[in-house]
């Protein structure tokens, strides 16, 4: 009678702890980000709308945002394509040394992005390994925009290739195997078979990818040049009002920085979802 | 469109999954390939797909060498265990996809691909289905699916592997009822792998048995059934009682002691003694000349009861399983002779 009662007012679970793990992750997460983030925009109130208007409508702001977020997105684009080439030839082909290829491609996670940022600048400046041989084709790529692109390119690759590859490698080969019984040339198969399978993990991919591009700070500075209105990003310009101790100031770029993010990100998800009910995955 | 298999080899590694394999499957016949798993069934009907290649020997397709075609080439169906859907497509695009995958001068009319689905929904009777996804189906409902798919592109051989193998028993029942029929309204070649006896038994118009990459018999499911030529082909399909007995002189032995039955030409030395479980009589108490054993238990509804005997042997007991009538008196404990009435001998060697 008594169980039947607790049966009632709770349904059993085989997996049990749903209650505490989910008050642990709840104020885990809180505290690690909702709190942080909530300080920030308590901050910016600090500014009257006027000037926090002024602020971010500045055209010193308007370009850094700009530019971050553009590049961002261009960075993501590159790696999406280069990436999903780089996953298919991990996945799909045996060569040697392939092994070596595929912990390569974790470096960008691990290395501090300061040794990063110096080391592509030092191969694309003017005088480098790189830059020397595009500087007579009249291409600038340290202490530009490019170099800003390439930097984003670098620290972004191993996010697409890391979503995508299990993907790929799980993805059963009897569906190939069905498209060519079925008469369907290889290029018809990846491109009606394989491609469509793997785009919500793209999605996934193109998404950490932007994610991490917008608040790329360290491999950038080196290679940007930083000069205002040109070669400047946001996160630098947050720094620099650090700087001048203008907190409320760095904290106003900060806000619009995070609300453009979360919503670009929302979308991406949104169209995760939209390509994951269409990819069956219910 | 008929299909000659002649001397065909495969190796994977040091595992020979098909050794000097030689078929011939007449147009439109239905044929079963079947063997325990490893036996090369599966190889040999991808071989035939071409989605695997021989290591030597030749497949021809009428008198066409079908080796020099690739997989999208060779105008096969192939039906997979688990379906092979493609999620993503509705079941309409599913089917379609053959259609819409050819070269633009080969492809069909928008009106003439919707019609063709259209009859082929029909044909599988799943019209209702056509703007669901694969998710949303039944395993038996996907696998007709899978059949119409094949069938869009008008195939001149049907290949199914294991058809009907991750369904439950009783979808499994009505499909396989259904391929039957299917077949005999359509009348395409069509060969299909399993290692279930009683699929190939009932389907098949002929039953191919394989065994370690090899072919051991091939016959009508009556012949494979009631004149098998190996005592593997004895054990494989149908209940079987199999007792290693030796022959000396004529004499049958199993375990030292003569049985009295024929030792039906088989020359001296080790031998397998086959029988049905219902060829086997079951007498209470010990006779001279019969294979005295223990009732263990006793089990089973309907006209025929099961019942497991331990025979003695003097490295311990040899269980065997027999069907007796209802009607008979035996109980668990008591001691019983069992007497084949009909049964078949195998030389060791022929095994």
């Amino acid at each position: 009678m008594v169980s039947g009662i607790l049966l009632l007012r709770r349904q059993p679970s085989v997996v049990p702890g749903f209650g505490i793990t989910l008050g642990v992750s709840l104020t885990w997460l809180s505290l690690i980000i909702l709190i942080p983030l909530a300080a920030l925009f308590l901050k910016t109130t600090e500014l009257s709308f006027e000037r926090f208007v002024a602020i971010v409508t500045s055209p010193r702001t308007l370009h850094a945002l700009e530019l971050s977020f553009g590049l961002a997105l261009a960075a993501a684009a590159t790696n999406l394509v280069f990436g999903l080439i780089a996953v298919w030839v991990l996945v799909r082909y045996e060569f040697p040394a392939r092994r070596m290829f595929d912990a390569v491609i974790d470096i960008p996670f691990a290395l501090p992005t300061a040794v990063a940022g110096i080391a592509l600048t030092n191969l694309y400046a003017e005088n480098g390994w790189i830059g020397s041989l595009l500087a007579p084709l009249g291409i600038k790529v340290a202490f530009t925009q490019l170099g800003i692109f390439v930097a984003l390119v670098f620290i972004g690759l191993p996010f697409v290739v890391r979503t995508v590859q299990p993907v790929l490698q799980d993805l059963e080969a009897e569906l190939e195997e069905v498209a060519a019984t079925l008469g369907a040339s290889r290029w018809t198969t990846i491109r009606r078979v394989i491609f469509p399978t793997l785009v919500p993990a793209l999605l996934t991919g193109f998404a950490l990818a932007f994610a991490r591009a917008v608040g790329e700070y360290g491999s950038v500075i080196f290679i940007a040049g930083n000069l205002p209105n040109v070669s400047e990003i946001a996160p630098l310009l947050i720094i620099i009002r650090l700087e001048e101790f203008r907190y409320a100031d760095a904290t106003a770029i900060a806000a619009v920085m995070l609300v453009a993010s979360f919503i670009l990100l929302l979308i991406i998800n949104l169209l995760q979802r939209w390509s994951e009910r269409r990819a069956g995955k219910r | 469109m008929k299909i000659g298999i002649q001397n065909v080899t495969k190796r994977f590694d040091a595992f020979v999954a098909l050794d000097r394999v030689n078929l011939d499957i007449h147009s439109g016949e239905l044929v079963a390939l079947l063997g325990p798993s490893g036996s090369g069934k599966t190889t040999l009907l991808r071989i035939m797909a071409g989605l695997d290649w021989p290591d030597s020997g030749s497949v021809w397709f009428g008198g066409e060498n079908a080796l020099a075609l690739g997989a999208a080439e060779r105008h096969v169906g192939f039906v997979f265990q688990h379906y092979a859907l493609f999620r993503h497509m509705t079941v309409f695009e599913n089917v379609a996809f053959g259609l819409r995958a050819r070269p633009r001068h080969q492809r069909p009319s928008e009106p003439a691909i919707r019609k063709r689905v259209g009859d082929l929904l029909d044909l599988v009777q799943l019209s209702w289905t056509a703007q669901r996804y694969p998710d949303q189906l039944s395993g038996g409902q996907r696998q007709r699916i899978a059949l119409a798919r094949a069938l869009a592109v008008e195939p001149r051989v049907l290949l199914l592997d294991e058809p009907f193998g991750a369904l439950d028993a009783k979808v499994r029942k009505e499909l396989r009822r259904w391929l039957r029929t299917l077949h005999e309204d359509i009348q395409i070649t069509s060969v299909f792998v399993t290692h279930d006896q009683e699929e190939a038994l009932e389907v098949a118009d002929r039953v191919v048995v394989l065994d370690k990459g090899h072919i051991i018999q091939t016959g009508t499911p009556q012949q494979v059934h009631d004149r098998p030529t190996s005592s593997f082909v004895h054990e494989f399909i149908g209940d079987s009682v199999a007792l290693p007995v030796t022959v000396t002189g004529g004499e049958v032995r199993f375990d030292g002691s003569p049985i009295a039955i024929d030792a039906q030409g088989v020359p001296d030395g080790g031998a397998t003694l086959c029988a049905r479980p219902y060829d086997i009589a079951i007498h209470a108490g010990s006779i001279a000349g019969g294979l005295t054993g223990e009732v263990r238990r006793l089990y089973g509804l309907g006209a025929l009861r099961r019942a497991e005997v331990a025979l003695r042997t003097a490295s311990g007991e040899h269980l065997v399983e027999i069907s007796t009538p209802r009607a008979l008196p035996v109980g668990v404990g008591q001691i019983v002779s069992l007497a084949p009435q009909s049964y078949r001998l195998f030389p060791l060697t022929a095994a």
